[in-house]
């Protein structure tokens, strides 16, 4: 269990962390089909080295790494755009991996990426998640700066002489690799859940950068955390609960969000339009500083 | 005060092979606000972005003070059109201004006192002080294009490229943001904006181009803004005000 919580605040903080720039860069739909593309690579992993975490972890990679470049160079080469190119290569590439397991028979643990088993962790799943932990997080915050410009105006980027296309495609590859690290915790499946939620959530709270980034690592990190504790208590699988424990956070805070809520209006100041009101006759030209004010006055 | 000089020699830039501008000779000094007025598909935007050095030229060369662009790439502001900014950034107007610093500290350099002076004194130039902590989407359309040029006030940028900075503000907004813009001229460095409105341009800016795929006229204000040049660069001959 210990072992499994560490994985989970571990997996939690690095899908987090790079949530924000998924959401920022709009990179969900991509994630979205990249996850469903790691399906045939864990097939071809299994069938080519047998059943391992680093056959998996190895399968998986180039799955959607191929999935995720094949895309990029069918929009560059033709007027295919690049999600329509993306939707074609994935759902392809999910249906050549139901077909390969077919041929693998080992349909049974391949349901443990599928769906999650946290619990499951074993020793080199745990390196190879500390590996990737520590791969992506601290190219993230170096490179913090040029990603910032990036995502905010590629263009402005561009003519500033930032490699606008080598960062892009450093994102995706810290994508793929942050999805792998949490096939053991939820799965391919729901994996999706823990790159987009909990950016997500903290970008209904704040308008600062920093916050997003350190913010969605540590809503990632205790979401994974306690929906693991959670679903130990009630017999239920650990990654659906993970998933929707972030969920149900994001769905919080789209209603509770005193800034960008659906009922903010309930958390303004009720006078402001008093404080108005009294600059507004403060102002010089505004001698009837007594009479009624413009509202008023009409 | 120091001035600039931006020099454009037999430029062409094409897409696909097609020329969007063909062979353009321009040489502008600092210390003027320059109209680039053209009629939709004139090559404005391009002109913009071949001189942000976002387009490569087929033909001819571009040079800042003798430097080829990428030399000077960090003294080039360009401001996008208003389309093709996410209003919804999680960025403040302090934040926007600080990010004209990162190209200059590169990766790891600590963002020490004296980049904090250098934006302090950019959102002052700005007058933007009292806004400096709202999100950009809470600023009005004039005080928005304020806390862009601030932000390449604090790149310490010589050239400022404005896509159609006006569009979408009201008389006073746009009024305001003219001085601003001749503010900026006036303390020697290069503003060139795209325009298409005839009836405020002449007040709005000291020097225009006329450019209609082609250089039809370049000057001040006062020599070239006439009805010839109008027509030859809108192909109409009635000086009817805004061209849509």
């Amino acid at each position: 269990m210990r072992r499994a919580l560490l994985g989970c605040a571990l997996i939690g903080f690095t899908n987090g962390y790079l949530s924000a720039f998924i959401v920022l860069r709009r990179l969900a739909l991509m994630a979205d089909a990249l996850s469903h593309s790691l399906l045939p690579g864990l097939a071809v992993g299994v069938l080519l080295f047998g059943f391992s975490p680093v056959s998996v972890f190895a399968g998986g990679l180039v799955a959607a790494m191929l999935v995720a470049l094949g895309s990029e160079i069918i929009s560059r080469s033709s007027r295919i755009k690049e999600e329509t190119a993306l939707a074609v290569l994935y759902t392809l590439a999910f249906s050549a991996g139901i077909v390969l397991l077919s041929f693998a028979h080992v349909q049974v643990e391949l349901e443990h990426y599928l769906f999650g088993n946290i619990l499951g962790l074993s020793n080199s799943d745990l390196w190879i998640t500390y590996f990737i932990s520590l791969t992506i997080l601290p190219a993230l915050v170096a490179l913090q700066r040029p990603l910032l410009v990036m995502l905010f105006e590629p263009s402005v980027a561009r003519s500033q002489g930032v490699n606008v296309v080598a960062l892009n495609y450093l994102l995706v590859i810290f994508l793929v690799l942050a999805m792998i690290s949490s096939l053991q915790a939820v799965g391919v499946i729901l994996a999706l859940g823990l790159l987009v939620a909990p950016a997500a959530t903290v970008y209904l709270f704040s308008d600062s950068c920093p916050a997003l980034f350190w913010g969605g690592g540590l809503v990632g990190a205790t979401g994974s955390c306690l929906g693991l504790l959670l679903s130990y208590w009630l017999n239920i699988p650990a990654g659906a609960c993970i998933v929707l424990l972030l969920g149900l956070t994001f769905f919080a805070a789209y209603i509770c969000s005193p800034r960008y809520g659906v009922f903010r209006h309930l958390f303004m100041r009720r006078h402001l339009h008093e404080e108005s009101l009294s600059r507004w006759r403060a102002e010089p030209g505004h001698a009837h500083a007594s009479g009624p004010g413009p509202a008023e006055e009409k | 005060m120091e001035t600039y000089r931006l020099e454009i020699k037999d430029a062409t830039v094409a897409y696909n092979r097609v020329p969007a501008i063909h062979h353009l000779n321009l040489k502008i000094e600092g210390g003027h606000c320059v109209a680039l007025m053209g009629p939709n598909g004139a090559g404005k935007t391009t002109l913009l972005k071949t001189i942000a050095g976002l387009l490569r030229v087929e033909t001819g060369e571009i040079t800042f003070h003798g430097h080829g662009l990428k030399r000077v790439a960090s003294e080039i502001a360009y401001l996008p059109q208003r389309e093709q900014v996410d209003w919804d950034f999680p960025i403040t107007v302090r934040a926007l201004v600080e990010m004209g610093c990162y190209i200059g500290l590169g990766w790891w350099r600590r963002f020490g006192a004296g980049h904090r002076q250098t934006v302090d004194q950019a959102i002052a130039a700005m007058h933007l002080q009292s806004l400096a902590h709202r999100q950009i989407s809470a600023l009005s359309g004039g005080q928005q294009q304020r806390a862009f040029l601030a932000r390449s006030l604090a790149q310490k940028a010589r050239i400022f490229l404005l896509d159609e900075p006006f569009a979408g503000l009201d008389r006073p907004s746009q009024e305001n943001l003219a001085r601003t813009m001749r503010e900026l001229a006036a303390a020697g460095y290069i503003v060139i904006a795209s325009h298409h409105d005839l009836k405020n341009v002449a007040d709005f800016f000291d020097q225009m181009i006329f450019l209609n795929g082609e250089l039809i006229a370049f000057g001040d204000s006062r020599t070239v803004f006439t009805e010839e040049n109008i027509a030859r660069t809108f192909n109409t001959e009635v000086f009817s005000g805004t061209i849509a």
